[in-house]
């Protein structure tokens, strides 16, 4: 806790964590819109989640080592992922869309595991990212730093939520997810192959990951087996921010990553993923308590 | 099949498992058979939550650990000082009597068991609220905070682990010695489960993985059944962890004590394998999947891993039932006569109504 001291005396420190939680918790909200979508869409709740986000970042990282610039891992990222998530939907989720909410958190478990062993046997455990080459931003007298990447970063996340809430409302398919979201059944009815809905929306949330682990390898590390945190991460936002409300899930990812920022800085880096995780409990709990608060005046 | 034609079987099973150290082909594998009755406690355990009562849990791990590190820490702190076990630690191990070992290890169990308790009724009362997945990821949550939080604790060990004492030598080899206390653990877990699931525990948690809300409404304290059920199981879990670190000897934060991803997910996957929510189930899921792992290690080394993975999907989406709850499914008549529960076979007939 001694740091707490630091950043009272020098509050300059607080805006460089504030700014640096704001722009990672952007890339959160691209995995966290993925997550709610899935389980609005199709009432699934994907631990493999965090998977694809790295696995996103091994597609950058190899593009990177063939002296490609990694910004162009976004697009191809999204792309191969899109594929794998196609791939996987055809292969086990359509078992498990109807079925029980824990055969699905079991199944996507499992997937969590093979994706990350098959991870670590082809690329190897250690911690690894890609250079950007890009120069970092001095403010306030050089006393705050933001590194460029971290705006672009920024930047390509505002470009693919325009996007997506533009695919949602224009196109056929984007309206047929969302009719699918509402009621499978009529939707069903209405000449709607929702089978081929769910597929997409699979896929489309497997390309999201996939963009936000190409930024992640960019401005931060990638590493088999920290999956698991990104997949609680988006879990929470999503708990916090409710599904199908993209406003809400860019506000909770924001406030997500600058808590984050903050209690790495207070508790020591080596609590961060301890804190992810043991926030997730709090929230949890807190949720709880005010709903039992409501069911008490329903009585 | 009448009680004393179930007695017979038990009894020839006991024969057998203590037979086990005395066929010499088997004796270099005593210590395997350890690791399964291991396994054998992890889906037991495991299935009263996820099974009996439906709350799928993938924080069980944390009492595993809580009694690991207890047990060591009493082992610890009874006959040697922090400093002084550093020193030896690193490169003679302190030598104990047998007296020494076996007070420290049965002091340092039972402490461990009643501070899972403890824990178990602490957290329980606060997440044993949450419902269905977000009780799932909110105990998952919890084993891995629990991992991270034991990393940085320097009292235990922090991040570089704690050393357990080693067994002397009078007390004969590793092998039969941790043999038999695991055999015996499971016995006994075995034993009151079963005694547990046939009387008016075993019905309160069954209905509460029917219906909670229905059971609640009719009068029955569903919380309080919940903790009891999540202390019963923290219990046998906590005197495995003890062992179990004795066992290994050494005690790594994530990768022993609170394995969540190793470990924990086994447990879920052993007791759905045998058939959750069934007595038989976790015991026959763990022996196969100890196989299994066995066989994984041996032929596939270094994509074993790998082929777990895809062995939990392969389970969870194409035999959810798991063997025992096929089983029963086939020859519903005849298995009511095998699972020897009164309740079970209540459910079966309801189950065929329906």
């Amino acid at each position: 806790m001694g740091n707490l001291e630091i950043l009272l005396q020098a509050p300059i420190f607080s805006v460089q964590l504030l700014i640096d939680g704001l722009l990672v918790g952007s890339i959160f909200a691209l995995a966290a819109y993925g997550m709610a979508l899935l389980w609005g869409v199709m009432n699934i709740i994907n631990i493999s989640q965090g998977d694809y986000v790295i696995l996103g970042g091994y597609v950058t990282l190899t593009l990177y080592n063939a002296g490609i610039h990694p910004l162009f891992g976004v697009p191809v990222a999204a792309v191969v992922l899109f594929i794998v998530g196609w791939i996987i939907y055809r292969a086990v989720i359509f078992r498990v869309v109807d079925r029980d909410l824990f055969i699905s958190i079991l199944a996507t478990f499992g997937i969590s595991i093979l994706l990350q062993q098959l991870m670590d046997q082809i690329f190897g455990a250690d911690i690894q990212s890609a250079e950007s080459g890009l120069g970092q931003i001095f403010l306030f007298d050089n006393q705050v730093t933001v590194s460029q990447i971290k705006l672009v970063a920024f930047a390509v996340v505002v470009v693919v939520g325009v996007a997506l809430v533009l695919f949602f409302k224009k196109s056929r398919m984007g309206q047929a997810i969302r009719a699918t979201a509402q009621n499978a059944r009529a939707a069903r009815l209405m000449g709607i192959n929702t089978d081929r809905v769910y597929a997409m929306t699979f896929a489309l949330n497997a390309a999201l990951c996939g963009a936000a682990g190409a930024l992640v390898v960019m401005t931060w590390v990638i590493q088999p087996f920290i999956g698991l945190a990104y997949t609680i991460r988006s879990f929470m936002i999503v708990v916090v921010a409710g599904l199908g409300n993209i406003a809400a899930v860019v506000a909770a990812a924001l406030g997500l990553g600058a808590a984050e920022q903050f209690a790495a800085f207070l508790l020591g880096a080596e609590f961060q993923i301890g804190f992810v995780f043991g926030l997730l409990v709090v929230i949890l709990l807190v949720r709880n308590m005010f709903l039992k608060r409501q069911r008490q005046v329903l009585k | 099949m009448n009680g004393s034609g179930k007695m017979v079987i038990y009894v020839v099973a006991a024969i057998a498992a203590l037979l086990i150290p005395q066929v010499p082909m088997l004796q270099p594998y005593l210590i395997q058979f350890a690791f399964l009755w291991v396994m054998i406690l992890f889906a037991m355990t495991w299935d009263v939550m996820g099974g009996q009562m439906g709350y799928n849990s993938f924080g069980n791990i944390v009492f595993f650990g809580v009694g690991m590190y207890a047990t060591a820490v009493v082992q610890r702190d009874l006959y040697f000082t922090v400093e002084e076990y550093a020193n030896v630690a690193g490169g003679e191990q302190a030598a104990l009597t047998p007296v020494e070992y076996l007070t420290g290890l049965s002091l340092g169990m039972g402490t461990g068991a009643v501070l899972a308790v403890v824990v178990a009724a602490v957290l329980g009362s606060g997440i044993l609220g949450l419902r269905g997945h977000y009780f799932a990821i909110c105990t998952l949550g919890l084993g891995i905070a629990a991992g991270e939080l034991a990393s940085g604790w320097d009292y235990i060990g922090a991040g570089s682990g704690l050393v357990t004492p080693l067994l002397p030598d009078a007390l004969g080899e590793r092998g039969p010695f941790f043999f038999y206390l695991f055999l015996v653990l499971a016995v006994i877990t075995f034993a009151v489960l079963k005694r547990l699931y046939a009387g008016q525990f075993g019905l309160a948690i069954n209905a509460i993985r029917d219906d909670e809300d229905k059971a609640d409404a009719l009068g029955l304290h569903a919380t309080r059944y919940k903790t009891v059920a999540w202390c019963v199981s923290g219990f046998f879990l906590a005197l495995t962890g003890g062992a179990f670190g004795n066992l290994v000897i050494f005690i790594d934060p994530t990768d022993v004590a609170f394995a969540g991803p190793t470990f924990g997910v086994w447990m879920v996957l052993m007791a759905i394998l045998g058939g959750k929510g069934t007595l038989w189930g976790p015991v026959i899921g763990a022996t196969v999947f100890h196989i299994t792992q066995e066989l994984f290690w041996t032929y596939l080394f270094g994509w074993q891993r790998v082929a777990l993975g895809l062995l939990i999907v392969v389970v969870v989406v194409f035999f959810p039932l798991g063997i025992v709850g096929w089983l029963r499914e086939r020859w519903p008549q005849r298995f009511g006569e095998v699972v020897d529960e009164e309740a079970r076979r209540v459910q079966v007939s309801l189950e065929g109504e329906r």
